[in-house]
C-alpha cells in the first residue's frame, strides 16, 4: 500500500522527516518497504519561454528555438517535437539547461545537433515522469506546454513551480489490518506513532444521517446470498458530468499508483484508497428492471469484466445482477456492460462486504486479483462501507460531478459484530514480560480507539482483528515500544536436553560415515513414476507411491517410497560431471501409503532411511559391507545374519545381500543392477545400500558388559578345504562355530583360492580357528576331537574335502 | 706370573681399546675370559704355587678379570651407542611426504547448521522432536488457527495430497502434535524439511528446511522469547551479535514479532549481504496464539508460551557465503567436500 506523506498530513502533523517517519512506522508495524522521493531526481529544468522557431539549416525535422529561461538569459535549443513548430512562439516549457538531470539517470549537456547548437532541451510530460492525466488538456506527444499563468515564474525551478516534490511511502501491510489498506488507517497509525492527535477530517461524515429507502430513482436491492454479502449500499447521483477530477485528486491517485480516468472512476478509487472499501461505480441504465440482486452465480454463467475478458463462473462465486444477467463479479471486477460512459446521466455508488475467502477463491479462479478483491479477501468491516459511499457522494459535490439523490438502500442482513474484550493488566504484562501501568494501557488503547471503560475494551468497527487478550497485549506493546522489551530467560522447572534415541542414532551414523570418507547429501522427497522404473522399483513397492494432487511439474509428482532413484540421480550428476570416487550417503525418508491411509485421511508410513551409494577406485561390495557392518556396530546392533538376495531387482542379483535381525530386514546392500546404471548412464559399478533408521532403533540395545581377558592360552589350528564355488563361507562358518561348541574363540578366514587343479567350480577355503578354555588350558586331545567333528560335518553337509 | 698377568692385562687394554666391531670385542671376550681364555689357563697353572702365593695370584687374576670385564662392557655399551645413531640417521624420512589416511568425508551445510542450533537449545534444556512431513491438514493448518479459507492453505502454497493431507508447509504441526501429547513445561525445537510450492531458482526450493521452537509453561513472556533468542543469537553467530523485534503477524502467535539481527558479515555497519541495511532479517516468533493452545488443549488463562521458526538455508546460505540455493540440493561433490 502506497501513501504519500502529503496525504497523511491530512490526519496527523509529522514533525519528522520522511525517512525517520518510515523507520517509526516500521517499528509499530507497518512495515516500510519503499520510500520514493519524488522530484528528487529532476534537477536544473526551468520555466522557459519560447521567444523565436525557425527552420534548421541541415534538417527538416528539426527547428532552431530561441528561449528566455529568465534572468536575462536566452538558449538555443534545437528541437525535433512536432508541437513546436516554425513562427509559433510564446509558449511556456520546461527546460533542460545545461547539466541538468531527468528521471532514470539522463542528464543533459550543450551539444551540436546537425552542426547546430543546443544549450539544453525542452522536456515531454514522459521525461519529467508526469502523468499526462494531471493535465487532461495537455498534448502528450511532444514538449509540455505549461499554462501561460507560469510566465511569471521565467527562470524557476520547474519542480517548484509544478510542485512536483512528493514523498512516497511504500508499506507492507499484514493480512490482519486491511484497515491499513486505506489512507485513513495509515493516517491514524502514524498519529499514534508519532504521538500526534489523530485529526479527523471525516468528522462530517461520521456523524452524517442518511435516511433507508427501499427504492430510490426506482432502483430495489436484494441479497439472496447473505452468508456471502453481508452488507449491500446503494446511494444515487444524478445530472452526472463525467469529466476529468481535479488535479488535487489526480496527485494522490498517482502516489498511490492509480491513473486517473474520469471523475466518477476515480472517486470510487479515491473513496477506496482514503478509506479502504473498495467501491463501485455504474451506469442505472444499464440495470434491467432496475433491480439489482446479490446472488451466487449460476454454473457456467459467463460475464465479460471491463478488461473485456470473458469470465466463466460457477455457484461457489457471487455476482451483482439485474433481472436479466450478472453486472458485476462481487468484490472483483464490475461487468463491461454497466460501465460509465461519457453519456451516462444516472449513476448508482455501490459500497458492499463481501465474504473475504469466496472473493479470494474468485479472484484466483479468474485470474483477476485487483485492488478490490485483494481489500475484501481480508475481511472488510461492514459499518465503514456507509461511510465510504457518504463520502463518495460527498466527492461527487464536491467536485460538481452530478446532483446527490438523497436517501441510501442499505441491505444489511447480520450487522458486524462488535468485539469487547475484559481486560486483565497483569495478564497483558505478564504476556509480554513488562511493566506497563494500567494508565499506560489505557492511554495507548485509547489513543487506537479501543474504549475501555470499567475494564472493558471495545474495538471500533475498523479493527476486526482486535477480538481477545492477546489483541490487546500486542496493541499495548506496539505503542509501548518492541525494542523497550527487556530480555529475560525463562523461568520454568528444569527439562532434560537430550536427543532421544533414534536421534542418537542418526548422530552416530554420521559420524561413523564422515570417518570413513563419505559425504552426506539432501534430496528432495519428490520423484516421477520414470525415475521409480529407471531404479527397477518392484511393483509392489511402487503401488505404495503417494501422488500430489498439484505437483509443480511431473517430475515431481510422487513422494518416493524409496531412497534408491534420489540417490542414483546425485551418483548419476556427479558421474556426468567427471567427479571420481565419489561416496555419499543420505539420512532422509520414504514415504508409503501401505494400507490406504491417505485416501482414510490418516498419516501414511514414514520411514527414516540411511542411504549410502559409492562409486570409485576403492569401491567394491566388501567395503560396502564393511561400512555397513561398522555401522551397525557402532548403533549396537550385536545379532544380525547376512543373507544372499536375489530378487531386489535394483541390485545385481549375484551381489546382492540382507542384513536381518529377527524377522525384519533391516539393510539391504549390495551392487546396483547393471540395467539400473545402464537407465542412469553410470559407466561405473555402484555399491548401494539402505539401512532401515527406524528399525536400527527397534533392535540397538547398548548393553556391553565387560568379559574377562582371557587367563590361559589358545590354540591355534588352520584348516583348509575345497568345496564347491556355490557353498558359501557363511555356510561354512555356521557349521564350524556349530561343532566346536564352546570351545571356539574366534575364526578368521585368510584365503580363498581357485585353480584349475583343485577341479572345475571348486574353491579352497582356509581358516585359521582359535579354541580356548577360559577355565583351563586346553589339551591337545580336546582340540583334535573338536577338530575332527567339524571336518566330518563339512565333509556331510558340504561335501569338503580336507586340503593337505 | 705376576708379570705374566700385567702383560695380558696391557694387551687386552690395548686389544680392547682398538677393537672395531662388537664382533671384534666378543672374540677378545673369549680371548681373555672364555673357558679357554689366557686368564682362564693361568688359573688352571696356579697348581704349582706356594699356598702362600696362590690367593695373591688368584686374588691379582680375579681383579684383572674384572677390568677386562669392565672395559669389554664399556666399549660395548659405546659400540650400541655408536650402531643406534647409526640406525636412526639411516632411518631418517621426509616428514612433508604425503600422510596415508582414509580421508574424512562431510556433512552437509544444511546438517551443520541444525546440529549448531540444536546445541545451543539442548544446552537450554530444549528436547527435540519430530513429526510426519505427509501431515493431516488439520495439524498443519486447523489447530495452528489457519481456518480453512485462510490464504496459506491456497494449493498455490502448499502440496496436496488430500484435501485433508498435505506435505507439511511448516514444522509448526510437529508443536500441534507435541502439545496435544505432552503436558507443559514443553521446551522443543523442531527441525525438519517443509514443503511449499515454488519453483526451484536460486533463492527458492519446493523443500526447505526450518527449525522451530516451542516453549509452554506458566508466565512465558515475550521478554523471555526476546532473551532466548537473543541468546542464541549470540552462541549462533558471534558474541556481539544484537538482535531487534519489529511488530509482525502470524496466525498462530499474538503477539507476533519479527527478529532481525545485527549483520553477522559486516558486524552492522551495512554490506552486501544485509543490503547495506545493517541488519538481517532472522525469523518470525511470538506468543503462542491463545487459539492454538486452545485447539492442542491447554487452558491459555493459565498457560503461555512462545514459538519462532526460521528457514535453515537462508542462514547456512549467508554463513557460508553460498549464492544460489540450488547448490545445496544438486550435491556435486565439489561443493559436498567443502564443509
Amino acid at each position: 500500500m502506497k501513501a504519500s506523506r502529503e496525504w497523511l498530513e491530512e490526519y496527523s502533523d509529522i514533525d519528522v522527516d520522511t525517512v525517520k517517519l518510515g523507520d517509526i512506522l516500521t517499528m509499530t508495524g507497518s512495515k516500510v518497504e519503499t520510500i520514493e522521493q519524488k522530484g528528487n531526481n529532476i534537477k536544473n529544468v526551468v520555466v522557459g519561454k519560447i521567444l523565436e522557431v525557425t527552420k534548421h539549416p541541415d534538417a527538416d525535422k528539426l527547428v532552431v528555438t530561441k528561449i528566455d529561461v529568465g534572468n536575462g538569459e536566452i538558449l538555443q535549443i534545437v528541437t525535433a517535437a512536432p508541437n513546436i513548430k516554425v513562427g509559433e512562439t510564446g509558449q511556456i516549457v520546461p527546460v533542460a539547461k545545461d547539466g541538468a538531470e531527468l528521471p532514470k539517470g539522463v542528464t543533459i549537456h550543450t551539444g551540436k545537433l546537425r552542426g547546430v547548437e543546443s544549450q539544453g532541451m525542452m522536456c515531454g510530460m514522459e521525461e519529467l515522469e508526469i502523468d499526462s492525466a494531471s493535465y487532461p488538456d495537455k498534448v502528450v506527444d511532444g514538449i509540455f506546454i505549461l499554462d501561460d499563468k507560469y510566465e511569471k515564474d521565467l527562470g524557476k525551478d520547474l519542480v517548484d513551480v509544478l510542485e512536483l516534490k512528493e514523498d512516497i511511502i511504500d508499506f507492507e501491510i499484514t493480512p490482519n489490518r486491511p484497515d491499513c489498506l486505506s489512507i485513513e488507517g495509515l493516517g491514524r497509525e502514524t498519529a499514534v506513532s508519532l504521538g500526534k492527535p489523530f485529526k479527523n477530517p471525516r468528522k462530517n461524515i461520521d456523524e452524517l444521517k442518511v435516511e433507508d429507502k427501499k427504492e430510490i430513482e426506482g432502483l430495489k436491492v436484494d441479497i439472496t446470498a447473505p452468508d456471502l454479502c453481508y452488507r449491500y449500499i446503494a446511494r444515487i447521483v444524478k445530472n452526472v458530468k463525467i469529466g476529468p477530477s481535479p488535479k488535487w485528486m489526480v496527485r494522490r491517485l498517482n502516489a498511490c499508483g492509480v491513473r486517473s480516468i474520469n471523475n466518477i472512476v476515480d472517486i470510487t478509487n479515491y473513496v477506496m484508497l482514503e478509506m479502504g472499501q473498495p467501491m463501485h461505480a455504474f451506469d442505472i441504465n444499464s440495470i434491467e428492471g432496475k433491480h439489482i440482486t446479490v446472488r451466487r452465480a449460476k454454473n457456467n454463467e459467463k460475464i465479460t469484466t471491463l478488461d473485456e475478458q470473458e469470465r466463466i463462473l460457477d455457484e461457489n462465486d457471487l455476482v451483482i445482477a439485474d433481472d436479466k444477467k450478472a453486472v458485476a463479479i462481487a468484490g472483483v471486477m464490475g461487468g463491461l456492460n454497466s460501465e460509465i460512459e461519457n453519456d451516462t446521466e444516472t449513476v448508482v455508488f455501490e459500497s458492499a462486504v463481501f465474504y473475504g475467502g469466496a472473493v479470494r477463491k474468485t479472484a484466483k479462479k479468474v485470474g483477476l486479483r485487483t485492488e478490490a478483491s485483494s481489500r475484501f479477501e481480508k475481511g472488510l468491516s461492514p459499518e465503514n462501507a456507509l461511510r465510504a459511499v457518504n463520502r463518495a457522494v460527498e466527492l461527487v459535490e464536491i467536485l460538481h460531478a452530478g446532483e446527490v439523490v438523497d436517501g441510501k438502500i442499505d441491505v444489511y442482513p447480520t450487522k458486524q459484530k462488535i468485539h469487547q474484550i475484559k481486560v486483565d493488566y497483569d495478564r497483558i504484562n505478564q504476556l509480554l514480560g513488562t511493566h506497563i501501568s494500567k494508565e499506560e494501557m489505557i492511554d495507548i488503547l485509547n489513543k487506537l480507539d479501543i474504549k475501555v471503560e470499567n475494564d472493558i475494551a471495545t474495538a471500533p468497527y475498523f479493527r476486526m482483528d482486535v477480538e481477545q487478550l492477546a489483541d490487546l497485549a500486542e496493541e499495548v506493546l506496539r505503542f509501548y515500544g518492541y525494542d523497550k522489551l527487556e530480555t529475560t530467560l525463562i523461568k520454568s522447572d528444569t527439562t532434560l536436553g537430550v536427543r532421544n534415541k533414534e536421534q542418537k542414532i542418526e548422530k552416530k551414523i554420521q559420524e561413523v560415515l564422515v570417518n570413513s570418507g563419505l559425504s552426506e547429501i539432501y534430496t528432495y522427497g519428490f520423484l516421477s513414476e520414470k525415475d521409480l522404473e529407471k531404479s527397477n522399483i518392484s511393483d509392489t513397492l511402487k503401488k505404495t507411491a503417494i501422488t500430489i494432487q498439484n505437483p509443480l511439474s511431473d517430475e515431481y509428482k510422487l513422494m518416493r517410497p524409496s531412497t534408491i532413484p534420489s540417490m542414483l540421480q546425485i551418483l548419476a550428476n556427479n558421474a556426468n560431471k567427471k567427479n571420481q570416487n565419489v561416496k555419499l550417503f543420505d539420512i532422509s525418508r520414504n514415504y508409503k501409503n501401505m494400507n490406504g491411509e491417505v485416501e482414510k485421511g490418516e498419516v501414511p508410513l514414514q520411514e527414516n532411511i540411511l542411504t549410502i551409494g559409492m562409486y570409485g577406485d576403492d569401491v567394491d561390495f566388501y567395503i560396502l559391507k564393511g561400512i555397513v557392518e561398522n555401522v551397525l556396530e557402532a548403533t549396537y546392533i550385536n545379532h544380525y545374519e547376512v543373507a544372499r538376495e536375489t530378487e531386489n531387482k535394483s541390485y545385481h542379483p549375484g551381489r546382492c545381500a540382507n542384513i536381518t535381525v529377527g524377522r525384519d530386514v533391516i539393510a539391504t546392500l549390495g551392487e546396483v543392477h547393471p540395467v539400473v546404471l545402464n537407465n542412469y548412464d553410470i559407466e561405473k559399478r555402484v555399491d548401494l545400500a539402505e539401512i532401515n533408521i527406524s528399525k536400527l532403533e527397534k533392535y540397538s540395545r547398548n548393553n556391553k558388559k565387560y568379559v574377562e581377558v582371557p587367563k590361559f592360552p589358545a590354540v591355534e589350528r588352520d584348516i583348509a578345504i575345497i568345496v564347491d564355488e556355490s557353498v558359501e563361507v557363511g555356510q561354512i562358518e555356521k557349521i564350524i562355530t556349530k561343532k566346536a561348541k564352546k570351545l571356539l574363540e574366534g575364526l578368521k578366514l585368510f584365503d580363498i583360492y581357485r585353480n584349475e587343479k583343485l577341479g572345475e567350480n571348486k574353491k579352497s577355503v582356509a581358516y585359521a580357528l582359535t579354541f580356548r578354555d577360559k577355565n583351563k588350558t586346553l589339551s591337545d586331545e580336546e582340540v583334535n576331537v573338536a577338530m575332527e567333528n567339524i571336518i566330518a560335518e563339512l565333509e556331510k553337509t558340504v561335501g569338503a574335502e580336507l586340503r593337505k | 706370573m705376576k708379570e705374566q698377568i700385567a702383560n695380558i692385562k696391557e694387551q687386552s687394554v690395548k686389544e680392547i681399546s682398538n677393537a672395531k666391531n662388537l664382533k671384534e670385542l666378543n672374540e677378545l671376550r673369549v680371548k681373555y675370559l672364555g673357558k679357554k681364555g689366557e686368564l682362564t689357563v693361568i688359573l688352571r697353572g696356579m697348581g704349582g704355587l706356594s699356598p702362600e702365593e696362590r690367593p695373591v695370584i688368584g686374588s691379582l687374576v680375579n681383579t684383572v678379570r674384572e677390568e677386562i670385564e669392565n672395559l669389554i662392557q664399556e666399549k660395548e655399551k659405546e659400540f650400541k651407542n655408536q650402531e643406534l645413531l647409526e640406525r636412526l640417521e639411516n632411518e631418517t624420512i621426509d616428514v612433508t611426504e604425503p600422510s596415508k589416511k582414509v580421508v574424512l568425508g562431510s556433512l552437509h551445510p544444511i546438517t551443520k547448521i541444525i546440529e549448531e542450533v540444536e546445541e545451543i537449545f539442548l544446552g537450554m534444556g530444549y528436547q527435540i522432536a519430530d513429526g510426519p512431513e505427509v501431515e493431516k491438514a488439520t495439524y498443519n493448518f486447523d489447530k495452528l488457527n489457519t481456518p480453512p479459507d485462510h490464504p496459506a492453505r491456497d494449493v498455490q502454497d502448499t502440496f496436496y495430497i488430500t484435501d485433508d493431507i498435505v506435505l507439511r508447509s511448516q514444522t509448526s504441526p510437529v508443536q500441534a502434535r507435541v502439545m496435544e501429547n505432552q503436558k507443559p513445561p514443553i521446551k522443543i525445537i523442531c527441525p525438519g524439511a517443509v514443503y511449499r510450492s515454488d519453483s526451484v531458482d536460486a533463492t527458492h526450493s519446493p523443500v526447505f528446511h526450518q527449525v522451530e521452537g516451542l516453549v509452554v509453561d506458566k508466565h512465558i513472556s515475550m521478554a523471555d522469547l526476546k532473551g532466548t533468542l537473543e541468546m542464541f543469537a549470540k552462541k549462533c553467530l558471534g558474541e556481539n551479535t544484537k538482535i531487534r523485534f519489529r511488530p509482525h503477524h502470524f496466525p498462530f502467535t499474538e503477539p507476533s514479532a519479527e527478529a532481525d539481527v545485527s549483520c553477522f558479515v559486516c558486524g552492522g555497519k551495512g554490506c552486501r549481504v544485509c543490503k547495506g541495511e545493517g541488519w538481517i532479517e532472522l525469523l518470525g516468533c511470538g506468543e503462542v496464539h491463545p487459539n492454538v493452545l486452545r485447539n492442542c488443549g491447554i487452558d491459555p488463562d493459565v498457560y503461555s508460551g512462545f514459538a519462532f521458526g526460521f528457514g535453515v538455508e537462508r542462514i547456512a546460505m549467508a554463513k557460508y557465503g553460498i549464492e544460489d540455493m540450488r547448490l545445496l540440493f544438486e550435491n556435486d561433490i565439489r561443493f559436498l567436500k567443502q564443509f
